[in-house]
Formats: structure tokens, sequence, C-alpha cells
């Protein structure tokens, strides 16, 4: 019952953020919160993968891409509500990261790394040309005028993307300590070991790698209606792939604390660098902080915090 | 049918692209198939290299040729420096290449934003007159700004080849790539030659950046479109071989520029990723690979 305990205390905390945003009553923090937690999501989705497995996914913007697509081509053929084209756009992503994995998971951890990059530029060639959902002049996606219960869009936005990042983080921390977590650690510390004493590698590499992509296809579904036109190179923009892998590498990639506090941190900086100094010299920071945590930091702000290492037993 | 003379222009242009791409991809050859280091940054590098000779001739109205003087013995000092932090931080500490990548990532990103604050997006381009001359032969043209880069690149495969194979340091290069432990019984130092290959593999992005600057306007983010072509090549050549590299390569730009006249331009980049994730799927040691 640990889980749901965790759950329930997750939930509550979730629920009083939401409640604190809505009482300072401007419309602004929903938008940079939405931004915030879409990246929670992301950070913790890439270390489902990355931090748990080892193996490093550069294609976040294809899956976030697939999410975001696979709900303008359904809402072209019969509008759903929101939550309804989030997984749609995560079955979508989930397979693509399934075959993904399977086509290159039994090569070096090396290969499935370019892979990624690779399908990033597939998937935004395929999009380009695929006139259904705009090309490569992009598309508007028009918010609702009105939805029930919440007053405006971007709250109800906020709330299913607060939704999601409860989700995940439940999801890592119910991975990271289970026997499946276990195997994931394996992985990572040695492969050939792992494979040698029993641990079923291949599946458990593909389970994490759709889930990983799964939930990336989830955030991305509701991007088109945040910022209401979407283009190819808006949706497979670099700098998605950057912040997920910065974030978890940040934060800590070994507990599900460290994504999320390298999302907050650097989320909530970003939006405020990016306000006050330029979006380029916020881009500049962050692949520092990267490159400055993994040559100096490998453990993260977790690690120098001296939190990481610690099991709880599962 | 097409009519002959597109067909064969389409193909003569592709094989000059591809021999470009073949320069493009003999540094990460080495860095990657020899010394087992994934720098997916190479192609940022080779961006930097255009920019550094772009730099050159707009400021002092150096040829971008004579440039490389310049670029290439600079770009073998960076490559130490590089491989020096990357083995203190990675290297040495065994079994974490998923930080290494991140490095490199990391260093392709900040050099593509330093070079967008530095320059903007705007593509910049040389200025040099042989650039615009188109030579004929027959009906089939030969534009300077492609033939150079073909040559070039050629020319720096060809002394590549020589460095490793016949100079007593390559062989020690190539010695290492095979047998880490063994080149230490022997008394020298595995370190050190793979610093240097580094620095080598870098030095000759530095030079495929001075032809990237003749064959095309250039802008910060370009790179990005190489990093599919240079792992699809050093992977599809078999890791480590120059001669297989440049096979793959000159396949890859026939193609691609067949793909981008019949099919449209805008599907040429799904090419090369595509040649790349096919070979991992089917034959990951590649076209000529044991």
């Amino acid at each position: 019952m640990a889980f749901m305990r965790f759950f329930a205390i997750a939930v509550v905390v979730a629920a009083c953020l939401f409640a604190a945003m809505k009482s300072v009553g401007n419309d602004y923090v929903f938008y940079a919160g939405y931004t915030v937690l879409e990246y929670v999501v992301l950070a913790c989705a890439w270390n489902i993968l990355g931090g748990y497995v080892g193996y490093v996914n550069f294609g976040v913007a294809a899956f976030l891409g697939i999410g975001a697509y696979t709900g303008i081509a359904l809402g072209k053929i019969a509008p759903l509500p929101l939550p309804a084209m989030m997984f749609a756009g995560g079955a979508v992503a989930g397979l693509v990261g399934l075959g993904a994995g399977y086509l290159t998971l039994r090569l070096r951890g090396i290969f499935f790394a370019i892979a990624t990059l690779a399908l990033a530029v597939v998937v935004q060639t395929l999009v380009t040309n695929w006139e259904f959902v705009g090309g490569s002049a992009g598309v508007y996606a028009i918010r609702p005028k009105h939805i029930a219960i919440f007053g405006s869009y971007i709250e109800y936005m906020v709330f299913l993307m607060l939704s999601l990042a409860v989700v995940v983080i439940a999801v890592s921390r119910a991975i990271e300590t289970s026997g499946m977590g276990l195997g994931f650690i394996a992985i990572r510390d040695d492969e050939i070991a792992a494979e040698a004493t029993g641990v079923p590698t291949l599946r458990l590499k593909l389970i994490a790698t759709t889930l990983s992509g799964a939930f990336m296809g989830m955030a991305g579904a509701p991007l088109p209606y945040y910022i209401t036109f979407l283009e190819p190179s808006s949706a497979f923009n670099l700098s998605y792939a950057v912040n997920s892998i910065a974030m978890p590498l940040i934060g800590g990639t070994t507990a599900w604390f460290g994504p999320v506090l390298g999302a907050l941190l650097l989320g909530i900086s970003q939006q405020v660098v990016t306000v006050t100094i330029s979006s380029e010299v916020n881009l500049l920071i962050v692949g520092f902080l990267l490159i400055g945590f993994v040559v100096l930091a490998p453990q993260g702000l977790i690690g120098l915090l001296g939190l990481a290492g610690r099991r709880r037993a599962a | 049918m097409p009519p002959f003379d597109l067909l064969a222009n389409a193909i003569v242009a592709g094989l000059l692209l591809g021999g470009f791409y073949a320069g493009v991809a003999a540094g990460a050859t080495i860095s990657f198939g020899l010394l087992d280091i994934a720098n997916i940054a190479h192609p940022a590098f080779v961006v930097f290299g255009a920019y550094a000779a772009f730099v050159l001739s707009a400021q002092f109205q150096i040829d971008p040729l004579v440039s490389a003087l310049v670029v290439v013995p600079s770009f073998y000092v960076a490559g130490l420096l590089v491989y020096q932090i990357y083995h203190w931080a990675f290297e040495r500490r065994g079994d974490d290449p998923m930080r290494g990548l991140a490095f490199f990532f990391g260093l392709m990103f900040v050099g593509e934003v330093l070079l967008i604050l530095m320059f903007g997006v705007d593509y910049r381009y040389t200025s040099a007159n042989y650039a615009a001359t188109t030579l004929k032969l027959g009906k089939i043209a030969l534009p300077l700004r492609q033939l150079i880069p073909f040559l070039g690149a050629g020319a720096i495969l060809v002394a590549a080849q020589l460095f490793l194979r016949r100079t007593f340091l390559g062989r020690a290069i190539l010695g290492v790539a095979q047998d880490h432990t063994a080149i230490r019984l022997m008394g020298a130092n595995p370190v050190r030659l793979k610093r240097i290959a580094f620095g080598v593999s870098l030095a000759l992005a530095g030079a495929a950046g001075v032809l990237l600057l003749i064959l095309e306007p250039v802008e910060p983010s370009i790179g990005r479109d190489f990093i599919g072509r240079v792992f699809a090549i050093a992977v599809l050549g078999g890791m480590g071989s120059l001669p297989g590299t440049w096979i793959a390569a000159v396949l890859l730009g026939v193609i691609e520029n067949l793909t981008s006249i019949f099919a449209g331009a805008s599907w040429a980049p799904a090419v090369s990723f595509g040649f790349l994730l096919l070979t991992l799927a089917v034959r990951p040691s590649g076209l000529f690979g044991r």
C-alpha cells in the first residue's frame, strides 16, 4: 500500500499547487506553470529510460511532436476531448518507441542514441510533407471557447498536465521500488552481467522505451492548443531535447525527485530569464549547466545534496 | 524515364556532394570508428570551421582555402583540449558513455547558440570569385563550388589514410583502436595516442568546414543536417575504414541528390537518417564490415 499512500500524497500536493496558482488570479501564472509542468513530465519520462536503464534518448522532440500531431490529425477527423487526444498521442508515441527500440536496442547503447537523433529528423520530414496536418506551413489549433468547471482553457490544460505529472512521478517511483527497477539498474550498471544472470534485458529495455515514449507523447498532445499555431520547426525544436536531457542530469538521475527538482529549478528560472533577458541567453545557460554538471557533478544536485543512492527496501 | 542529361547531371552532382560528405565524415570515422568516442558534436565543429573561415575571409580578405592553414592547426589544438576534458571526466571513470554523449550534445548546443548570438541566423557565404564559376564537360556541369570541396575532401581522406597507414604514429593509433592493453605493454601511452588522434579528427572537421563554406552558405544550425549523414556514413563504411567511408559517402550523396531532384528537396533530410536507421536495423557492421 506504499504506492497508494505515495499517490495520495502526490495528489494532495498537486491540488494545493493548483489552488495556489488559482489564488494568484493571473493567467500568466498558468501559462508559465504549464511549460514548467510539461518539462516535469518530459524530464521524468526521459529519466525512465535514460536515468534508470542508461540509454540516452535524443529524440524527445520526435515523441512530443508525434503526440502533438496525433492530436491534430484526430482533431481533423473527429473533434475529441483533450484527455482522449492525450491517450491517443501517448499510444502512438509509445508504439513508435517500441518499434525504434526493437530495431536498435539489441545493439550497443550508442547506436540507440544516434538512432533516436535520426528518428527526430525522419518524423519531422514526414510531418513536413504531410499536407493533411498542415505540412510545412503549419496549422492553427482553435481552443474551445468555453470549458465546463474550469473558467479558462489554460486552467484546464494546466490541470491535465498536472495530473499527468502526478501519474509520471508515481510510475517512476513505483518502478524504482519494484523488481523491474532493479532489473533496469542491473542493465545500466552492466548489461552483459545482467543478461548472464537471467535479467530479461531486451524485454525490460522495450518496456522502458515504450513507457518513456508514451508519456512524452501524452505531454505533446495539448501542445497545439497551448501555442495555438503549430508548425514542424516549433514542434520538433531541439530545445525540447536539450532541456529534457539537461533537467534529469542536473537534478540527478538515480531517483524520481532528481528530474523533478531539475525541471522545477531549470523550468522556473528559464521562465524568468526568457522574460527578463532573452531566450537565446536562456538556452546558452542551460547548455553550460548541462556541460558543467555532467563533467563536475555526475550525480547531479541530489548527489551534491547527499540524497542519491539512498534506497528504500522494495 | 527522365532525360539522360538530367539523370547524368544528377548523378555527377551527387558524386561531388558525396565526396564532400566523405570529408565531413572522415574525422568522425577516426573518433567514432577507431577511438570509440561518439562525438555527436562533430558536425557542429565542421560548422565552427566554416564560420572561422568566414571570419578570416570577411575580416582579413583571406581566401577560404588559404584560411585552412590557420583553421586546421587551431582545431587540432582544440581537439587535444576537448579530449583531455573528455578523458578526465568520462573515459577515466570507465563505464559511463551516457554522460559522455550528453557532454558532446551540450557542446554542440552551446556552440550553436553562441554562433546565433554572434552572427545571427542569416546565411553567411564566401565572396571568393571561383565559387561562381562552372566548368562544362560536354553536357555535364561541374560547378567549382562543388568540385573544389570534392577534391579537397579527397585530399583530406588520402592524407588521413597515409598518416594512419604509413607513419609510425598513425600505426600506433590503429594499434590503440585494436588493443588498448597491448599498446600499453609495448611501452606506449594510449591516452596520449588517443589525444593526438582526436586532435586529428577535429583538425579534419576544421578542414571540412572550410570546404563547407565554399560549397554552400552556412547558418548556425546547419550542422544538425549532417549528424545523420556523418553517422550513417561512418557505420555504413564499416567503422574506422577511410576507403569504406568514401564509398559510403558517395553512395549516400548520389541517392540523396536523386531523391531531392525526383521526389522534392523536402524529402532529402530523411534519406540519410532513413539510411542510418535501416543500416542499424539490418546490417550494423556496415557494408564493408567484417
